[in-house]
Formats: structure tokens, C-alpha cells, sequence
């Protein structure tokens, strides 16, 4: 099949960046959308142009290093996907397809559709983490957690991250990302100790990285690739309620 | 303040707005009664409202509410405006509803309303001129008869409560998520609950310019 791909070109995260045409001919059906990303750049580099930089890594959909926005849409046509599985059968023959990197004021572009995703970093480092003493493996089974539990946090912690949340959000809010990671380990026994300051944290960097504020539109929810339910944004609310109002009480 | 207290602001505001509203729209349900009977009724329970200093507390709650409302609305929305991304092109509307991406848009219809809604009669009440009825109260009822006599403002009162029943649709189960209600049951009971709640207060505020209209189109 024959594509016509308008695809945003920016050089560096000072740049404009505009879209470029491109036709790519002999399009596979079977192939996934970054395979057909990788025929493009192959032709480009035997024409001797630059090719066009997207993040990618597993290539199964599970690492969140893929994403783009695709006909205006976060990962594409398909709900709850990675850019790296949807298939170009998803697409007719000689159909335009618009590709943008994800946008927030959050992610600024690093260049072309790569775009700088470190703020969620910074939120798991401000207070997604168990603190343990280091030293032997402490026994598995010392702790019980219910299936009930461990299943609730496993569907929090599904969250692979990739950010299709923010740039599908009109606010460009960090909300689903960071209240399934809250969520995860607010629900979990071992991690009881921090549980109010890891709230308070990770909401405190959300905030810093200039995300927006979280206004209950769902559409995050339809967008990403592991279905992280919006009710996760409702359990952050409260445990921030909870935190703020226990932190009083010392 | 975080982003996260800004909006336990517009949902305390908001459902205490909601709360008043049920308030507002039970008392006028006396405007359905015979003519000369609501007339004395909806003047006494004006009348009664305007000198009790518990209502005159609550009042000064409400139109802070507003105020509130309002403020945190716009301070919200420019942050969101900078913070959210613009594509060239754009379907992000597939994944949510139209009236939960424009409560901006919704709620500044219901303001402009609001202060249409104030100069109507609240303004006239306080300050306006005004005749007194046979037990001496201001007579409200006429003012409110008279004015919905004009078709107009009927139809700008009916639209302006279609756009408030959406903004509630949105608002009464976005605030109960906002201050913390995380649980599939009960946040699906509230949801259906907010529906019916919008439906019921709006279409019973819509109802009342309608009646009016209609039961004096041969006077």
C-alpha cells in the first residue's frame, strides 16, 4: 500500500519545527507502524536526508518508550495501544497520516517526535519507592497480601508510563500517570511507612513539572495502552486529602 | 497551592452551589400554585428570606461561592491553557464528553446568566421599584409574572438551564472525585445520582419561566 505522511520536523527543542511531506510506497499491511517508520528512514538515509527520530524500544508494548500522536490521536486510531502495535492494516491505501510527537508543556521536544519524558522520572524518584534495609532478601511470605490487594495494585502498577495521558489531556496533566503510582503502593502493606509523604511528594514534583490540573474528562483513561483506570486519579485525591489532613496530627 | 487544592476549592464551592440550588428551586416550586394564592405565598417566603439573619449569613456564603467559583475557574483555566498541547490535527474529543472539556465555555454562559438572573429581580427586589401586596409584602410575584410574559427572556432562561444542567452533569461527579470518592460502586451511584439531580433542578427551573409564560398568554 501507498502512504502519504506529513511528519512535524523540529531540529532541536529551540527550534520550529514544521511538518514535512514524505510518500512512502510499498507499505506492508502486516508491518507495525514504527516498521513503517523504519522504511521511511531507510530511504531517507539512501537519499541522503535525515531521518526522522522517534523513541522506541521493546517494540511488544510494554516498555512506554514508543508514542506519537497519530491523525490526532495519542498511539493512534486504536484505544488502549502502543504506537509499536498498531498495525499499518489499520490504515487504507493512499490515506495521509499525520504524526506528531506527544505535546504538554511537560514533554518539551527534543527533536522531531522524540520528546523529553524525564518529568515522570522525577516524580517516581520523589517518593515512588519502598524503603528497605539493604542486606539477605527478606522472606516473601512474611508480609500476607490478599489476592484482592495484589490484584488492585498489579492493575495500578500496569502503568508503563509512556505519557499518552498527558498529551491526550487538553491540560496536559500528569494525573493518571502519577495516581497509579501512588495508588500502587498506597494500597500494599510494605509500603505503609511513606505513604503519606510519597503522596505529598510526587504530587508536590507533578506540580513543579508544570503539569495541569486534572479536570475528571475520562479521556485518558480511553488513551492509554494499559487502560489505567481514572479512578486511580480519585484515590490520589485521596490520599492527599488524608496526608495533608494527618500531617497535622503528629 | 497545588494544583490538586485548587480544585478541592472549586468542588467545595460547587456542590455547596448545587446544595443551594435544590433550595432555590424548591421555594419557587410556589410559583406553580393559583395565581392569587402564589402570589401571597412566593411574596411571604420573599420576604421571610430577605430578614432572617441565618439566610442573610448563608447569603453572604453563596455570593462568595460564586466569587470563588468563578476565580479559581479562570486561575485553573490559564494554567491548563498553557500547560495542555495544540495539535495540527487534533481528535482528541473521541475519547470524552463535550460538556466535560467545556465547563469554561458552560460556566461562563451560566455567569452571564447569573447576572442577568440578578438584574431581573434581585436588583429590583433591593432596589428597583416595587408595589406592595395585600399583606404588605413586595409584591415579587408581579415582577416575576411580568417578566415572563416576554418570550425572550424565556427562551434565555430555558437555554441558560440547559447549560447549567450539563455544567452539573460534569460537576457534581467531577467534585466527588476530586475530594477523594475512589470507589466503583459508589462513584457510579453518585454519577447516576448527579444526572438525575441536574435533570430534576434544571428542568424544574425551566419549567417555572415556561409555565408563566403560557398560563398568561390570553391576559
Amino acid at each position: 500500500m501507498k502512504l502519504h505522511l506529513k511528519i512535524w520536523r523540529q531540529k532541536n527543542r529551540k527550534a520550529q519545527g514544521k511538518l514535512v511531506n514524505y510518500t512512502l510506497e510499498n507499505v506492508n499491511p502486516h508491518m507495525s507502524f514504527l516498521e513503517m517508520l523504519d522504511t521511511l528512514n531507510e530511504q531517507l538515509i539512501q537519499n541522503k536526508e535525515e531521518p526522522v527520530e522517534f523513541d522506541h524500544d521493546c517494540r511488544e508494548g510494554i516498555c512506554g518508550q514508543c508514542g506519537v500522536v497519530i491523525n490526532g490521536n495519542a498511539h493512534g486510531p486504536l484505544e488502549n495501544t502502543t504506537t509499536c502495535q498498531l498495525h499499518m492494516r489499520e490504515f487504507k491505501d493512499g490515506e495521509t497520516v499525520l504524526i506528531e510527537p506527544f505535546r504538554a508543556k511537560g514533554f518539551p521536544v527534543k527533536k522531531d517526535l522524540k520528546v523529553d519524558r524525564s518529568a515522570f522520572d522525577r516524580i517516581i524518584s520523589a517518593g515512588g519507592y519502598v524503603s528497605v534495609n539493604t542486606g539477605q532478601a527478606p522472606e516473601a511470605n512474611s508480609i500476607p497480601v490478599s489476592h484482592a490487594i495484589a490484584e488492585a495494585a498489579f492493575d495500578s502498577a500496569a502503568c508503563i508510563g509512556c505519557g499518552a495521558c498527558v498529551a491526550t489531556c487538553k491540560n496536559g496533566s500528569a494525573a493518571l500517570f502519577t495516581s497509579a503510582k501512588i495508588t500502587q503502593l498506597a494500597i500494599l502493606p510494605q509500603s505503609q511507612e511513606e505513604r503519606k509523604e510519597r503522596a505529598l511528594n510526587m504530587i508536590a514534583q507533578m506540580d513543579k513539572e508544570g503539569f495541569g490540573h486534572c479536570s475528571n474528562t475520562e479521556a485518558c483513561e480511553v488513551e492509554c495502552p494499559q487502560g489505567i483506570s481514572v479512578l486511580n486519579i480519585a484515590r490520589m485525591n485521596y490520599e492527599y486529602n488524608r496526608a495533608s489532613f494527618l500531617k497535622f496530627k503528629k | 497551592m497545588s494544583t490538586l487544592l485548587r480544585k478541592i476549592v472549586m468542588a467545595a464551592t460547587g456542590l455547596f452551589l448545587c446544595f443551594f440550588l435544590l433550595i432555590h428551586c424548591l421555594g419557587n416550586t410556589q410559583l406553580f400554585m393559583e395565581p392569587e394564592q402564589a402570589r401571597l405565598s412566593f411574596n411571604a417566603y420573599s420576604h421571610f428570606l430577605t430578614g432572617n439573619p441565618l439566610v442573610k449569613l448563608i447569603s453572604y456564603v453563596l455570593y462568595t461561592s460564586i466569587i470563588g467559583h468563578a476565580v479559581y475557574a479562570l486561575l485553573i483555566t490559564a494554567k491548563n491553557k498553557t500547560a495542555g498541547g495544540i495539535y495540527k490535527k487534533d481528535n482528541r474529543g473521541r475519547a470524552s464528553k463535550w460538556y466535560s472539556r467545556n465547563m469554561g465555555v458552560l460556566g461562563t454562559v451560566v455567569l452571564i446568566f447569573l447576572v442577568l438572573h440578578f438584574q431581573n429581580f434581585w436588583y429590583v427586589y433591593k432596589f428597583g421599584e416595587i408595589g406592595i401586596d395585600a399583606n404588605g409584602n413586595k409584591d415579587l410575584y408581579t415582577v416575576v409574572v411580568t417578566a415572563f410574559q416576554q418570550l425572550w427572556l424565556v427562551i434565555i432562561y430555558v437555554t441558560a438551564m440547559i447549560a447549567l444542567c450539563y455544567h452539573l452533569i460534569h460537576g457534581i461527579a467531577s467534585s466527588v472525585r476530586t475530594l477523594g470518592l475512589f470507589h466503583p460502586k459508589f462513584v457510579r451511584w453518585v454519577h447516576a445520582f448527579g444526572v438525575a439531580y441536574s435533570v430534576l433542578i434544571c428542568g424544574g427551573f425551566a419549567a417555572m419561566p415556561v409555565f408563566i409564560y403560557i398560563t398568561n398568554l390570553n391576559s
